[in-house]
Order: structure tokens, then sequence, then C-alpha cells
């Protein structure tokens, strides 16, 4: 590992060789804050990162941005514990993937909308992903406006939504179960992606949809 | 300028290119009982307004800019910012099949520079949005009419279908069209904010619950419409 | 840019596209016998195509591809939104979409033959999609119904009486029907057919195959 440098309320340790684990208030609450992740993987080199616990977004405004730039023949997996929408946050996420036309990547994002019976907080989320400067997948998300959050054209009857960006060697195939589908994009990547009434049935489903659109996945 | 004529001809159903056939996912969330009578169907116009048809808006007004100015160059960098913002395959088909149809209708009504090289550029037939932005720029809309003809597409080929499928009182459908009016004008300003040639920040408001509804749809038997 | 932009596909050799010929008639007459019927007589002389609009998901097209009257890839089908008339009469444009991929796909063809989903009696093909066309009644509709007249019955190019050995069975007199269709269609032809019995539909290929002809010494040398 080239440089790992994070400040309060962000911390960042190294776990293994190519591992990183996001720990304390970026694993945590998140109330009021702004923090940036920015991960550059260079070529020919591999990364994982993972959290410890999932991240509770707590009311207020907090701002969470991540850019990830992954080289030539390099590979990043991305698959942080689910972020949680307490009753009266935020939060706005953005995601930029600024991809070389033969990296692989993982990028698994979960979002829970509120706390065990409590409505969800808002958060808006938008990532873009772009492979050699042309767009992959642009997709923004928008969770607890009461115009839409309870509509079957959205998120239906779901109380989490995920999704896994797959990017690679992969076998251009489409599948489908109930609440998850796996989706070849125009571009080279696929995406998985799934609705759930509960975080294990959302990990499930997106978990199924990976192996397919990744047979080399355990 | 004749733009509010052309803009209400190309938001009419009854334009003879292909809509007709589309729900928009109506069928199949009727089918899977999502959609089952006007509460669920209001609920369902919104998100897909807030999501789809924003997307849509955006698309076709920038569509209609470059229309102004068309360049094969233009038109295939914004067809890959269509590709990118939806990632159902089945959505994708639907889309580009509607935007071929819509091309070789309107080329013939008003025959320009906007629709040719569009369809030179992208031959296999370019995104719904994209095709509805470059036909209007062809019949002399601005990129704002373009905006609202493709968001008010966007829930009316659903609503239709639903009364349809499900036998609903039409006027009553036509009511909670009607209550759209204001979400409909948020999407087309929306829509118009950006017009740069940088298209990357466009709305990119994704639907999951209709991803799968596509996806589904394909995969059910008996269907009526395409999509 | 040319104002005069039509939409028509031409084959490559020079001779004019196919002869689209549109298929119509109510709910259960016979037209996708009829189609069957015509591959059947026609497929060994001209190049076909075949799309379908049905109501109902592509049972058309399955059943015509079970019945292996034509090569599989040769029939599209196109939905219709729950509005079979539309597609064939207001808006055509995905009739005319699939029409032109068929002849890129496999053309030149000598005839595309479009078969409506089954309708009303006022369900008729718009002249921008068939050139000619065709409706199919049955005699178990009873005898009355060339009498009512109504667009397909009277304006169609051929009017195809079909299913004539249930005549007896459902007590329709088939020279009221003659006289009656006579009446209203001006002197344009109809035939009267068992398509049960004879499985090729010949007199109704023979028109077909006649149709083709003029249609081809027409549009020889056009472009
Ligand atoms: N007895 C008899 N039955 C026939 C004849 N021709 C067709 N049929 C039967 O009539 C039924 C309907 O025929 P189709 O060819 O499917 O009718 P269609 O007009 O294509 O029907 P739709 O596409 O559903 O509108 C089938 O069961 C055929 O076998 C005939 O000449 N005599
Ligand atoms: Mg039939």
């Amino acid at each position: 590992m080239e440089t790992l440098r994070s400040d309060p309320p962000l911390t960042l340790r190294q776990t293994g060789p190519g591992v990183v684990h996001l720990v304390s208030t970026a694993a945590g609450p998140l109330g009021g804050d702004h923090l940036d992740l920015t991960i550059d993987v260079a070529p020919l080199t591999s990364l994982s990162v993972f959290s410890v616990a999932s991240t509770l977004a707590l009311p207020g405004r907090s701002l969470l941005t991540v850019t990830a730039r992954v080289g030539s023949g390099a590979s990043l997996h991305y698959s942080p514990e689910p972020i949680v929408l307490a009753d009266g946050c935020d939060l706005r996420v953005q995601v930029r993937l600024e991809l070389a036309p033969d990296a692989s990547v993982f990028w698994r994002e979960e979002l829970v909308f509120g706390r065990h019976g409590e409505p969800s907080g808002r958060c808006h989320t938008r990532l873009d992903a772009t492979v050699g400067g042309v767009p992959l997948l642009r997709q923004e998300l928008v969770i607890g406006d009461p115009a839409t959050h309870d509509s079957p054209a959205v998120f239906g009857t779901a109380h989490c939504a995920g999704s896994t960006l797959l990017t690679g060697d992969l076998p251009r195939e489409r599948h489908l179960a109930d609440g998850c589908a796996v989706l070849p994009l125009a571009g080279p990547g696929t995406l998985v992606s799934a609705l759930a009434p509960d975080t294990v049935e959302l990990r499930r489903r997106l978990e199924w949809g990976e192996r397919l659109a990744d047979k080399t996945l355990p | 300028m004749h733009g509010d004529m052309a803009m209400l001809l190309l938001a009419d159903s009854r334009l003879p290119a292909g809509g007709h056939a589309h729900s928009g996912g109506a069928e199949e969330a009727v089918r899977v009982g999502a959609i089952t009578g006007p509460e669920d169907l209001a609920r369902f116009l919104r998100g897909r307004l807030a999501t789809a048809g924003v997307v849509t808006a955006a698309l076709a007004a920038a569509a209609c800019e470059v229309g102004s100015n068309p360049q094969p160059g233009r038109w295939q960098r914004l067809d890959a910012e269509a590709d990118a913002r939806i990632s159902s395959p089945a959505q994708r088909e639907a889309s580009r099949t509607q935007g071929r149809l819509l091309v070789r209708t309107t080329r013939r009504i008003w025959p320009s520079e906007s629709l040719e090289t569009l369809a030179q550029a992208v031959p296999d037939g370019a995104h719904h949005p994209v095709a509805l932005g470059a036909a209007a720029a062809a019949a002399g809309c601005e990129p704002r009419q373009a905006a609202l003809a493709a968001a008010y597409t966007s829930v009316t080929a659903p609503a239709t279908a639903a009364v349809r499928l499900l036998g609903l009182d039409p006027v009553l459908v036509h009511r909670l069209l009607a209550d759209l009016a204001p979400a409909l004008n948020d999407a087309a300003h929306e829509a118009c904010v950006i017009q740069a040639d940088d298209w990357s920040d466009l709305p990119a408001h994704a639907a999951p619950a209709l991803d799968l509804l596509a996806e589904q749809h394909l995969r059910t038997e008996v269907r009526l419409f395409v999509s | 840019m040319s104002a005069n932009h039509e939409d028509h596909h031409h084959a490559p050799d020079g001779h004019g596209r196919a002869l689209r010929l549109g298929i119509g008639g109510p709910v259960g007459s016979g037209k996708t016998a009829l189609v069957a019927a015509l591959c059947r007589s026609l497929g060994p002389s001209l190049r076909l195509g075949v799309v379908t609009n049905d109501i109902y998901t592509t049972e058309d097209a399955d059943f015509l591809r079970r019945a292996g009257v034509i090569d599989a890839d040769r029939i599209l089908a196109v939905q219709t939104g729950c509005c079979p008339h539309t597609a064939i009469r207001d808006d055509i444009a995905a009739n005319i979409d699939a029409v032109e991929t068929l002849e890129e796909r496999f053309g030149p063809l000598d005839l595309v033959i479009v078969e409506s989903g089954g309708d009303n009696l006022t369900a008729t093909f718009s002249r921008g999609l068939a050139d000619r066309q065709i409706f199919v009644l049955d005699v178990s509709g009873g005898d009355k119904v060339p009498r009512k007249g109504g667009p397909g019955v009277t304006a169609a190019d051929l009017l195809v009486v079909n299913k004539t050995d249930l005549a007896p069975m459902v007590g329709a007199d088939l020279t009221v029907m003659s006289r009656d269709a006579a009446k209203v269609r001006d002197g344009k032809p109809v035939l009267f057919t068992s398509i049960r019995e004879d499985k090729g539909a010949h007199s109704v290929a023979e028109w077909v195959v006649g149709i083709v002809d003029t249609w081809q010494h027409q549009h020889a040398h056009t472009v």
C-alpha cells in the first residue's frame, strides 16, 4: 500500500495486504459531517475496502463524497456495510468512479430506509462511473421524498435498496429473481440491482446476482 | 416559430410513431398487482415522472439543443449519456425501438438536418428522448418544449395502458394526469437548467422497481404491450 | 434535405420492394389458417415474409412457426397494446418497422403478408401499410354478415368467406352471402374457401400470384 491517510472523523485501517477497513466515524454515526474519501488504485494492483459496521445517518445534513480511480489492470473491491437512513437525516452521497478500460471493479452500495419501525430519512445518492472517460453508469436515487417514496415505480414496498456495479471480463447474461436483476449495461459492466424487505434479504439477493454476474466470485 | 403546435403534435398519443404499444412498465405492474386502481396508479405515475420522466425530459432538451447544430459526434455522445442512464437492457431496447420508430415517422413530417444526421449517426435507433429532442428541433421547438413533451408522454403512456388493462374510469385517470401539472413543470424546468455541451451532470434518476418490472415483462408469456 | 423523403425500402437488385398484403377479419375467422395456406402454396415460388399482430402474446407467430410452413426467422410478431386496429390503421409505425426489418434481413422479397389481430368489421389496413388487403369472414358468423357491410367487407381487394364446410351445420346460405357481398362490393372479387379441406387455399393463392405479378410488373423499374 502506497499511502493511507485519514483525518477524523474518517479513519482508515489497513487490515491485510491490499485490504482497508473504514472504522470509527465513517463506520458509525454520520450527522452534520462532510466526509471525503479518495481511492487511487495504481495499475496492476488491487485493493479491497470494507467497513466494520453499518453507517447510521443521523438527523441533519451530511455529505459523503467518494472518488475512486482504478488504473489499468488494477482491481478494486468496495463493499462497506449498509447505510441506515434514520428518520430526519438528510444525506447526500456522491460517488465518482474513473476506471481504466481493463480495470476490474466490484462496487456495492446498500441503503436501509430507516431504523426498525421508523420512517426513512432523506437521502440523495449519485454514482457516476466512466470507463476510459466514456460514461458507463450514471444513477441517482432519492429516498424519503414524500412524492415518490411509496411509488410502485420506484421502490415499491421495499425497505432496502442495493446495487453492485461490476466491471471486468464478465458474461453478458441477464438474470432475474424475486427482487433482484442482473443487468448487463450498454458499456463494459454489469449492474446487480435489488430491492428487499430487510437487510439480510437484500444481501442475499445481491450476492445471488453478483455470483451470476461474475462467475469467478466465491 | 411554430413550436407550440409542434409540441402538441409530438406529445399527442395519436402521433403515428408506435407509442401506443408502450405501457412504460404499467402492464407488468398491473400483472403483478402493483397497480390495482387509481391510488396505486397515481403513485406509479408520480414516481415514474420523478425518475424516468425527469431523465427523459433532460435528454430531450439536450437533444433539441443539439438539433439546432447537429453533428454526428454530438448525437453519439448524447446517445451514450442516455445509455449510461438506463441500466435495464429491456428498457434500453424499448427506448431504442421507440426512438427508431419516432425518427422514421418524424423525418417524413419534418424533413431536416437534425433528424437526418441523427438517423445516420445512430443507425440502429437512437434512444427515445434523443429522437424526441431531435424531432422537436426539426419542428421548431425550444428545448423546454421538447422537455415538456418528453415528460408528458412518460406518464400518459402508462396512464392510457392502465385504463385499457384495468378498465379504470378514463375521466378519473385524466384527473390524475392533471394533478401532475406542477410536477411536470418542475421536470421540464430541471431539464433545462444545464444546457452546455457537458451532459455528464444531467439528471440520472433511477427507478429500481421499473427496472425489475421491465425485465420481468420480457419474460412474461402474455404481453399486450412492447414495454 | 429531400422534402420528398419516402420511407419505402427498395430492394438492392433494382426491382421494387415487396408487395405488402394485409389480411384482416374478425377473431377466429381463419386469418392465420389462410396465412399458413398461402405460405404452403406460394412458398416454393415466392420469397415471403410474415408479420403478425396479435391481441395476445405471439400466438399467431408461434402457430405459424410450429406449422413449419415458412422459415421461423421470416415471421415477426408486433405487439399492439390492446388495440389491434390501431396498429394496422392509425399508427402503423411498428408494422412498417417489422416489414422493413424482414426486407433488410431477407430481401429482396416478393411478398410480405401482414396478419392483423382479430377485430371487428370496421378494422381495415392503412394504405401506408398494405398495398392490397384481404378480409376474411367465416360462415359461422351467420350469412347476414356480408349484408352488414362495413369497411372490411366493402373495401378489401378480396373478400374471403372461409369455413364453407361448416355452412350446413350453422345453417348459412352461401348463395345469399355471395349475392349480398357482390352487392356491397361493387364487383370486387369474393372467394369461398374451406381451408380445412383445401390446405393450400388454392383459389386465394392464385389471386395473390396475380396481384404480385401485376405489382412487380408495375414497379420493376421505378425507384
Ligand atoms: N371447420 C373449419 N375450421 C377452420 C377453417 N379454417 C380455420 N379453421 C379453424 O378456425 C380456428 C381459428 O382459425 P385461425 O386461423 O386461428 O383464425 P384467426 O382469424 O387467425 O384468429 P385470430 O388470429 O385469433 O383472430 C382454428 O381452430 C382453425 O383450425 C375451415 O375452413 N373450416
Ligand atoms: Mg390469427
